[in-house]
């Protein structure tokens, strides 16, 4: 119907013509009962609206105004601007993000269920009061590994909504983690172990960096990649089977985050060259940073021995101190694969993998 | 041109300062300085518009009644909102009620004591009918504010489907709104009386007010359009599509309720008893 055309109303209401005028006014049509004068209002919101995008193409840099309008809505012109400082695509996108998601809910675990709690078990006091310095450790770097994504999580522009579902499974697997980590160390009435300023100064250095690549680089690539060979080598030498069930669940969702690093960083890489200096400078800086402080504690290296060894005697002692000798030349070796993976040269690899910091993360 | 155009207008809710403001932003891109200044109630509003403090007031029917009797005030502008509204007197539907005669002895739920849409009018209308003698029971929220504020109608509502009250009066919008929110649902009353159509707020220009700028303010508001962005969610808040010229035809029903009932004298002083804005 065009501006000014009628159209006759009919009905048996008896409150029609009241409400129908009512209506008409509200709306911008003329009334003129029975008919309804077709008004120029409506529409308007329509007039001059711009798609956020395609519903199956990412946009380069979406538009402050297309705010939290699903990717392919029509968005009114005259609407709000948003904020969100990270609304580059060259910086935050991959496309592994989609599969990524899905592998990430097909594997979403309930600790309530995945975990046999009540299983029987009783370990050497000392054994069992390693474990929890262990946990103590752990739950302070998942409170780590959950904050960091969460601060970047709110400054991605919606429009990139794979790399934001990503990152907001990445912060509940983190809770998760935080939960098992939190009750296993609580399961025997042990006081918690003691949690460094050397290894809260080293994960704060974490949690300033203000740049998204720089901040994913340091925590995914490095920080969790190194926590790959930790979580297994606490399955494997677990002395108890809930520690053995846990770090196995939560290896399986670390796993995952590493490859969204990777994946990430590989892509934003493929565009920006210039940025593979920049993360170097990050480890370096970040190692100057904590060049005065401790590394990893000796409450947290013994007690990884201690948990390696299973008891106090000085043979599984020995062994348990090679087990964690192992356990670091793990990490090291695992820190150079990802980052040659990454385009690093053997030696620039090398000398960046040994100053990643000595607290793992 | 030089100076500033001034209005007035009532606070009756907190958007009127985001209204005014982006009203304020827009004039100025449009080269015309205009600014404004809230009164709490209508009665400080018109005295002061008429005492030269305010060059232009955005004034209630009720409003616009009383500054005419003060002064010779003229009708810039209105809402295309502000054009034929009615107001209905509905009774339950399960109150065999059926004709206004009905009505006599009974009690009338009716907005603020001084709402146009939901007291005067309305009751004016019944009047008209023979219907005189009923008890009204007043919904006083935010006297002085001439039943700009939604919430007497919405408790006469609620009177009449609580039987606190055997009828109540409403502007025909918001009829149309209880039934929407649930207050009055669909079905559960009967209009048993509409009003004759009648206009509501208008622009109210002081006499001796600069012409040249309410000239400029006259047209920028006429041209303001709904399909633009910028102009849209002000239009939008203040309820409109479009500004129409200022009409003073609409207002004949609502200088009867007032003589009526002596709302206000022929000078424009309050005369209405136990109104206390």
């Amino acid at each position: 119907m065009a501006v000014g055309e009628r159209v006759e109303v009919r009905g048996r209401a008896p409150e029609l013509a009241v409400h129908l005028r009512a209506w008409c006014r509200a709306q911008g049509h003329g009334y003129d009962w029975p008919y309804v004068v077709r008004g120029g209002a409506e529409g308007a919101h329509r007039r001059g609206a711009e798609p956020a995008g395609g519903p199956h193409a990412v946009a380069d840099r979406p538009s402050a105004t297309w705010g939290l309008a699903a990717r392919g809505a029509l968005v009114e012109a005259g609407g709000p601007e948003f904020a969100f400082a990270l609304d580059e695509k060259e910086a935050v996108w991959t496309g592994a993000a989609a599969g990524i998601y899905r592998q990430a809910l097909a594997a979403q675990w309930d600790p309530a269920v995945a975990v046999d709690w009540d299983e029987p078990f009783d370990l050497p006091e000392e054994v069992e009061a390693a474990v929890v310095q262990v946990m103590t450790y752990l739950i302070e770097n998942e409170n780590a590994a959950l904050v960091v994504p969460a601060r970047f999580l709110g400054q991605i522009h919606p429009h990139f909504r794979e790399v934001v579902a990503v990152l907001a499974v990445q912060v509940a697997d983190e809770a998760r983690h935080v939960e098992v980590f939190t009750r296993r160390a609580e399961l025997k009435g042990v006081p918690l172990g003691l949690s460094t300023a050397g290894g809260q100064a080293s994960l704060l250095t974490l949690l300033e960096e203000p740049d998204f690549a720089l901040a994913h680089f340091l925590l995914s690539v490095l920080g969790e990649g190194t926590f790959l060979s930790l979580l297994s080598f606490l399955e494997r030498w677990a002395p108890d089977p809930v520690t053995r069930r846990i770090t196995h669940l939560a290896l399986a969702d670390e796993a995952r985050h590493v490859a969204f690093g990777m994946a990430h960083l590989g892509a934003v890489l493929s565009s920006d060259p210039g940025l593979r200096p920049r993360l170097a400078t990050a480890v370096r800086r970040r190692h100057d940073a904590l060049a005065a402080t401790a590394g990893l504690n000796s409450e947290v290296f013994d007690a990884l021995v201690v948990l390696a060894a299973g008891s106090f005697t000085p043979a599984a002692i020995a062994d348990g101190f090679a087990k964690v000798q192992a356990l670091e030349a793990d990490m090291d070796e695992g820190r150079r694969r990802r980052l040659a993976k990454l385009g690093f040269d053997q030696s620039e690899a090398t000398e960046l993998a040994d100053l990643h910091t000595r607290n793992f993360m | 041109m030089g100076g500033t155009l001034l209005m007035g207008a009532v606070a009756y809710d907190p958007k009127v300062v985001t209204i005014w403001d982006g009203f304020r932003e827009w004039f100025a891109t449009k080269g015309l300085d205009f600014d404004y200044v809230l009164y709490s109630n209508y009665e400080r509003q018109v005295h002061a518009l008429l005492a030269g403090h305010t060059h232009v007031a955005w004034n209630s029917p009720l409003a616009w009644v009383r500054a005419a009797r003060m002064g010779p005030v003229t009708a810039l502008a209105m809402r295309d909102t502000d054009c034929d509204l009615t107001s209905v007197v509905v009774v339950r539907a399960d109150s065999g009620i059926e004709s206004v005669a009905d009505l006599v002895g009974r009690t009338v739920a009716v907005g603020a004591v001084d709402s146009p849409q939901a007291t005067l009018i309305p009751l004016s209308h019944l009047r008209s009918l023979g219907v005189d003698d009923v008890k009204i029971q007043y919904h006083d929220i935010a006297v002085g504010k001439h039943g700009d504020h939604v919430g007497g109608e919405r408790d006469a509502a609620r009177a009449l489907m609580s039987g606190a009250a055997d009828a109540a009066c409403m502007i025909d919008g918001n009829h149309l709104l209880f039934g929407v929110e649930g207050t009055m649902p669909a079905g559960s009353t009967v209009i048993l009386a509409q009003t004759p159509p009648y206009d509501h707020c208008n622009f109210t220009v002081a006499p001796g007010a600069p012409a040249e700028l309410v000239g400029r303010f006259r047209s920028l508001l006429l041209e303001m359009s709904y399909d633009d962005p910028e102009v849209r969610p002000l239009l939008d808040l203040e309820g409109l599509k479009a500004w129409r010229e200022g009409r003073t035809t609409g207002y004949a029903q609502l200088e009867r309720a007032v003589e009526e009932v002596g709302f206000y004298d022929g000078a424009g002083n309050v005369t209405a008893v136990s109104y206390r804005p």
